[in-house]
């Protein structure tokens, strides 16, 4: 059992290690690392979990990476192949985050994150034409996207606020659309 | 201490639980965290996305752990790690149990419609923030009144550049973000973007 285990958080490290980003850079790690170098898995089974860690709260990654450890060692599994996928980021951030606070007065420092800040932001609108492709699919929801852009770029109010309602007004917009329709 | 972990772990208990989907999900949490809190300044959130995108590891987990080692060093990063994702355990595992009933239900998938939008939005929010971080010198506008003294001039050149190349150039459309990232250091060091 502690074996299994001990298998299952070396197995998630690797896949934290080789992700590079968020979500969708993870699905050919877990491809390679899960179905074709362990056999603990499915295609299909792997793109099922993918699917509900894209659609319940959370990163992507660590709800896929609980979803696969609780199915292959219980709860326990899932528990611990979360921690084996948080774990690299932990070292490594750490690390990293240290080595940084050391250096951030000098000036090549803050001209080099002034560059890359530029380049975040460009990164980050590429990023919303992308999600804006799959979740702006007609007249509602792109009244929703416009609403809470405006919202979160006018007001202070906190997203978690923004996510119950927009949930609500989907749920609403839905039930009145089949309404209508009978 | 106990009662900063405390607030941290809580504070990302909440970014776990409602933020949805991957990558810069968490983004709109952290800008308003930044704001309730004052842990930590907008700028140094922009220079912990591009940390956090350059280095290995899910983007969401390494920003929880950047934000709580710049809150409270060692003790912050583990604490912020364990809250962000204590609540996908809590989730899946109940999940996991009742999957069959999950993806049929109708209601999951139409709150999913109104979501999937919303968190696009959040996300456009806070690539606004970054936009207005990155590309304008709204401090030194504030002096002057100089309309031409608003814009970071060379910052909007730099961003028109990748731009273009992240997008409509072959084959540097299909770089790997770090790579620019890296070049765009490259030219912020050469170039003096900070002015120093």
């Amino acid at each position: 059992m502690l074996k299994d285990l001990w298998e299952l958080f070396i197995a998630f490290a690797k896949i934290g290690v080789m992700t590079f980003g968020g979500g969708m850079a993870m699905l050919p790690m877990l491809q390679r690392e899960l179905i074709d170098n362990r056999h603990w898995t499915t295609e299909e089974e792997i793109m099922d979990y993918f699917a509900i860690g894209q659609c319940t709260p959370g990163i992507i990654a660590v709800n896929t990476a609980t979803f696969v450890g609780q199915k292959r060692r219980g709860d326990l599994g899932g528990i611990v192949a979360t921690l084996g996928v948080v774990f690299p980021s932990l070292v490594i951030i750490i690390i990293l985050a240290h080595a940084i606070t050391s250096v951030s007065h000098l000036g090549w420092v803050k001209n080099a994150f002034a560059g890359i800040r530029a380049c975040v932001a460009v990164q980050i609108i590429n990023a919303v034409v992308k999600l804006g492709r799959k979740s702006v699919v007609d007249k509602r929801t792109l009244a929703i996207f416009v609403l809470v852009f405006c919202a979160g770029v006018l007001t202070d109010i906190s997203p978690v606020w923004f996510v119950v309602l927009a949930a609500a007004a989907g749920v609403l917009l839905k039930q009145w659309e089949a309404r209508q329709s009978c | 201490m106990l009662s900063l972990l405390l607030k941290l772990f809580w504070e990302f208990f909440k970014v776990g639980l409602f933020s949805i989907g991957g990558g810069l999900a968490t983004v709109p949490f952290l800008y308003s965290m930044s704001a309730s809190t004052g842990w930590f300044t907008t700028a140094q959130l922009a220079d912990m996305i591009a940390v956090s995108e350059s280095t290995p590891g899910p983007m969401g987990v390494n920003m929880a752990t950047y934000v709580g080692f710049t809150t409270a060093k060692l003790l912050g990063a583990v604490t912020a790690t364990l809250g962000l994702v204590a609540p996908s355990i809590i989730v899946i595992l109940i999940i996991a149990r009742v999957l069959e009933q999950f993806r049929s239900n109708k209601h999951v998938e139409n709150g999913f419609y109104g979501l999937r939008p919303a968190s696009t939005g959040l996300i456009a929010a806070a690539g606004f923030i970054v936009c207005k971080i990155a590309l304008l010198n709204l401090d030194v506008y504030a002096k002057t009144k100089i309309i031409t003294d608003l814009f970071h001039w060379k910052a909007c050149l730099l961003a028109l550049c990748v731009l273009v190349f992240s997008n409509w150039v072959k084959p540097t459309k299909n770089w790997h973000p770090v790579i620019f990232i890296a070049i765009s250091a490259a030219v912020g060091v050469i170039f003096h973007f900070a002015g120093i």
